[in-house]
């Protein structure tokens, strides 16, 4: 239990703490000054929800671990985020592509979760629900505007969601963790989440006039620690000052 | 599991409305609505801060502040931070409204209000230089997770509104 209850947590918060690095990266390289803040806020805001997940990690663990030890001293092996929040910022268009995919499964995600008998998971979704709502609605705006706007932008966006369409299939994959804790009546069963996933998802594609791609081949295993190559990149970054100056505090 | 009433013992009052929220100084902690509880506990106070948004860097700065102020006033202290029930924009006291309108922030309008201007466009922020409603969103999110950016297209200045949490 402690440890499906611990493995559980890391499940949801790895998927913030690595969008969150995502998102940071853009401080500084935003398209235009205001997007660079909204980036970065939505980044604030990933990581202070990741925050209390690992505080919360930590005391189910209970060996000693901080938050910190858990979002920075772990090997790529052991982050067990979907494979979607780590794929790079390639350009504008791709970054809230990705960030849209992943805002309609978080908002769909955390208003099941509110109704754990976890009350500290069910308080945390309430938390978070308030703020992913604004992102969703931020992502969703992009994805309307670029869709909907001239033939370059229209064309990036499509094949951005062409590229990440492969990656969202694995959001609605069960872990042993999972499974366990749905049997509790902790977890969320995100298998249920599915249907109302694509309607979202398709309602917005198509008031920006874009579609989603007939692909029959989805990629999976970040939730089991098996990565694509640009994890170790990103961990490299997110993980310098631990790894340059073992054991620093902020 | 705990009420959205404010437990406060009315001694420690005067000494958390002296602390001010870091990013906002003219807002005392207390007409922020973060300050959930505060009372004794076998001669040490017990503190329940709840953060605006998670990720709210201020948070570790007040909790910091609580401390020094308690400890100033002679008081032993434990802060904690909550996260149930979450903050909203309701818990902003009517001196809170006027120091952010003061300060040159629009304080929040309600829930609908709120949806019809980011969702919609609909000039209904009131600029806090000239008082005109003739505004427009330059972004949704602002200098603070909790604002968003505004302009006034009457006096041209730009301000922050702060968002409406529920």
């Amino acid at each position: 239990m402690k440890d499906n209850l611990y493995q559980y947590i890391l499940g949801i918060a790895d998927n913030s703490l690595i969008l969150g690095q995502r998102m940071g990266e853009l401080c500084g390289h935003g398209p235009s000054l205001e997007t660079d803040i909204a980036c970065t806020n939505i980044s604030l805001d990933l990581f202070g929800q990741v925050r209390s997940y690992y505080q919360y990690a930590a005391k189910i663990a209970g060996d000693g671990r901080t938050e910190d030890d858990i979002a920075m001293l772990r090997k790529e092996r052991d982050y067990v985020n979907v494979l979607l929040v780590e794929q790079p910022n390639t350009d504008f268009a791709y970054t809230m592509a990705r960030h849209f995919l992943f805002d309609v499964y978080h908002l769909l995600f955390l208003t099941e979760l509110k109704k754990s008998k976890d009350m500290t998971l069910a308080a945390i979704a309430i938390k978070c629900i308030k703020e992913v709502s604004y992102h969703r609605r931020f992502s969703s705006d992009w994805i309307r505007r670029l869709g909907d706007g001239t033939e370059e932008s229209h064309n990036r966006m499509q094949a951005a969601i062409n590229d990440l369409w492969t990656y969202t299939d694995e959001l609605f994959h069960q872990t042993e963790a999972d499974k366990a804790m749905v049997s509790e009546g902790i977890g969320v069963d995100v298998t249920k989440l599915k249907a109302a996933y694509y309607e979202k998802v398709n309602t917005i594609l198509e008031e920006a006039t874009l579609t989603i791609p007939e692909s029959k081949y989805f990629q999976k295993g970040g939730k089991l620690g098996i990565h694509t190559e640009h994890m170790g990149f990103l961990l490299s970054e997110l993980q310098y000052m631990q790894r340059t100056y073992p054991n620093m505090e902020w | 599991m705990i009420t959205t009433e404010q437990n406060i013992d009315p001694k420690l009052i005067p000494i958390l409305e002296a602390v001010s929220d870091p990013e906002i100084p003219v807002l005392s902690i207390m007409d922020m609505g973060v300050v959930r509880s505060a009372v004794f506990e076998n001669s040490i106070v017990k503190v329940q801060i709840t953060p605006t948004y998670s990720g709210c860097p201020a948070m570790d700065v007040i909790g910091d502040d609580i401390r020094k102020a308690l400890k100033d006033a002679g008081y032993k202290s434990e802060v904690e931070l909550i996260l149930s029930p979450a903050w909203t924009t309701d818990w902003i006291t009517p001196r809170g409204r006027k120091a952010l309108e003061d300060y040159g922030i629009t304080a929040p309008l309600g829930v609908e209000a709120d949806k019809d201007v980011l969702l919609h466009g609909k000039r209904l922020v009131k600029c806090p230089q000239c008082g005109s409603t003739n505004t427009k969103m330059v972004s949704q999110f602002g200098s603070t997770a909790c604002k968003a950016q505004f302009q006034c297209d009457d006096c041209l200045e730009p301000f922050d509104y702060f968002k409406c949490l529920k």
